[in-house]
């Protein structure tokens, strides 16, 4: 697919930034699971956190092609940032901007564009995933104020956000349509982070579990109309999942250029070992499976920008490109020989960053689900 | 004071250059460009010189093919205000550059004109030298410090014995040196507003100037193969070796 003038100088400096600022810093986040605030304060000053957000409410308005371009060089710089910034972008920002009273979008909208507020999405629970009409957690009107109980696993930001979306039960007969959506200052009364999860990958990345106990917030705090909470969880889920699409295509992308710049470098046998054919197929296999990916997640994008349906090509391009660069990092390590294996060389660590593409907005086999059941 | 930025268009810095077969070039065809690294130091002043209200307005221009306004676009993103190709498709020389420039430096008479002390791709440092003597104007190259005051600039210049600072006159030309500043990256809504900004397209003739190449390339080749060191085997041995091989004691 080709791109603009704009787009691509949308895409260059993700580039730059990410190789430049990103990148150097990334294993030892990867040791120390320190937050990357620094990082997110210079995306937020170059307007990576509120891309979609148009400029009246302090964001950048670009349009979606820049915004997976710019997500992608950001995975390929740090797979585990680009998860935060997906996540903020996604579905921090979208559904406020979509569904927000005006006064919402003072409070919280301006604040999360400029990367100055990180919002998080408090849909999964322990026992409801992808099944949203699962959910347990309750919300209980009292007077103008709504109380809060439950719990919300796998919460990306769930430590870090000044504000999350949280989706509870308010009508308990009415199933889909009983469940609304609150945003929740994160400093409230009751928000507790009762656990952080230790994880394969993406480690900078804080990944909590939240506990609600008896968290109160004015009706005000309703994002929507009461019972709208299920179709605002699922209004970007196309948006979400071509952003993970394109995680996955930036973090394969960056695990085949080190090993392709090693297999140039390493000699074996008096050559470099790219001159051995058995590396050099498989270096042209992994740039071509990463390509096919890329132009199925700029395809899905290119639809979504148009405003046409793209439910199914979303989940294509997230099923493709996820389970497509869990192989390639598996190839780029094999490339790097035992030096792969370990952590002298990125590609191990790409390897486990981008294991949870497969997983998190929907598993593969969910996204088999929607595909099969639109044929 | 209006600041004038030339910026060139070369291979991206990150990019391995291969020459091309027939030894006469480098390869450009699918090879990613960019703006000349020098060049983004220069932008990137002259936006601080604005942002310091030393500065009212910022002209950045480059002499090369239609995919310069591509780097020129890059230029107003970082915050220049408007921009001016000189459209040519021959091979661009140091001469025939400084003399466009000369010929847009007389019609937007600035009061300082900066650019990149070398592109990356000839390496030619030359064409600053030679818009100041064109122009009869002061030069400060190599800045890697740049103070403006009432009516000149102090430039300290990195020299091979350590730094010189220089007072010129304005108008002045001034070219950047690595460690001027650390250009900023474009931010995305600077990138967004930087397609409303003005690109003007003019050709050389029409500024009179002949841009016709005036040196030929002979033969553009890769440098040779760094061949393998030799270990030696005593203090001796290395020290006849530095005599009568390197001759460098």
């Amino acid at each position: 697919m080709l791109i603009t003038e704009e787009q691509a100088m949308v895409r260059d400096m993700a580039r730059a930034f990410a190789r430049e600022r990103l990148a150097p810093g990334a294993a030892e986040r990867d040791r120390t699971s320190a937050f990357p605030a620094d990082e997110l304060k210079a995306m937020g000053e170059l307007g990576l956190m509120g891309m979609l957000v148009p400029e009246e409410w302090g964001g950048a308005g670009t349009d979606i092609l820049s915004y997976v371009l710019a997500i992608e060089e950001i995975a390929a710089g740090d797979g585990a940032i680009s998860t935060i910034m997906s996540v903020h972008n996604s579905v921090g920002c979208a559904p406020i901007l979509k569904f927000g009273t005006p006064a919402q979008k003072e409070r919280y909208l301006r604040a999360m564009a400029s990367g100055q507020m990180l919002g998080a999405f408090c849909l999964t629970e322990p026992q409801a995933g992808s099944d949203a009409s699962a959910l347990k957690t309750r919300a209980v009107r009292d007077g103008d104020h709504w109380v809060i109980n439950g719990a919300k696993q796998f919460i990306t930001n769930g430590q870090n956000a000044g504000v999350a979306l949280v989706f509870a039960v308010t009508d308990p007969a009415a199933g889909k349509k009983g469940i609304s959506a609150f945003l929740v200052p994160t400093d409230t009364p009751g928000y507790t982070v009762a656990r952080l999860e230790h994880k394969l990958g993406q480690r900078c990345s804080d990944t909590a579990q939240i506990v609600f106990d008896n968290v109160r917030v004015p009706h005000e705090a309703m994002l929507g109309e009461p019972g709208q909470g299920y179709r605002i969880a699922l209004a970007n889920l196309e948006g979400g999942r071509i952003g993970i699409a394109a995680q996955s295509v930036g973090m394969a992308q960056a695990a085949f250029n080190a090993a392709r710049d090693y297999a140039r470098e390493r000699t074996s046998m008096g050559v470099a070992i790219i001159e051995h054919q058995a590396v050099a197929f498989r270096l042209a296999d992994m740039a071509t499976r990463i390509e096919a990916a890329r132009q199925l997640m700029l395809h899905a994008a290119s639809l979504r920008q148009a405003g046409q349906p793209c439910l199914k090509e979303a989940s294509m391009a997230k099923l493709f490109a996820s389970e497509m660069a869990e192989r390639v990092c598996s190839d780029a390590i094999q490339t790097f020989g035992g030096y792969g294996y370990v952590d002298d060389f990125p590609v191990e660590r790409i390897y486990r960053d981008v294991r949870v593409c497969q997983i998190y907005e929907g598993t593969s086999d969910i996204q088999k689900l929607v595909i099969s059941r639109n044929l | 004071m209006k600041v004038l930025v030339a910026v060139k268009r070369v291979v991206d810095y990150n990019v391995k250059v291969r020459v091309k077969a027939d030894g006469m070039g480098v390869e450009t065809a699918n090879v990613k460009m960019s703006m000349n690294p020098f060049d983004e130091i220069a932008v990137e002043e002259a936006v601080r010189l604005k942002e310091a209200g030393k500065a009212t307005e910022i002209v950045v221009v480059s002499v090369g093919p239609t995919q310069a306004q591509e780097t020129l676009r890059t230029a107003l993103a970082m915050g220049a205000d408007r921009a001016i190709l000189v459209q040519t498709d021959v091979e661009t020389q140091s001469l025939g550059v400084a003399k466009a420039l000369k010929a847009l430096a007389e019609k937007e008479q600035p009061g300082l004109v900066i650019l990149g002390k070398q592109a990356i791709d000839d390496d030619a440092n030359q064409t600053g030298q030679m818009l100041a003597a064109l122009l009869g104007w002061a030069q400060g190259t190599f800045a890697s410090k740049v103070v403006p005051a009432e009516g000149t600039i102090a430039v300290t210049r990195e020299i091979d014995g350590g730094l010189e600072t220089v007072e010129l006159k304005l108008p002045a030309v001034v070219t950047t040196d690595l460690r001027l500043n650390e250009p900023r990256y474009a931010s995305l809504p600077n990138i967004m507003k930087a397609k409303k900004k003005p690109l003007e397209t003019v050709d050389a003739a029409s500024l009179g100037v002949d841009l016709t190449p005036r040196l030929k390339t002979l033969k553009v080749a890769e440098p040779p193969k760094r061949a393998g060191g030799v270990k030696v085997g005593s203090v001796q041995e290395l020290v006849a070796k530095l005599k009568t091989e390197a001759r460098v004691i």
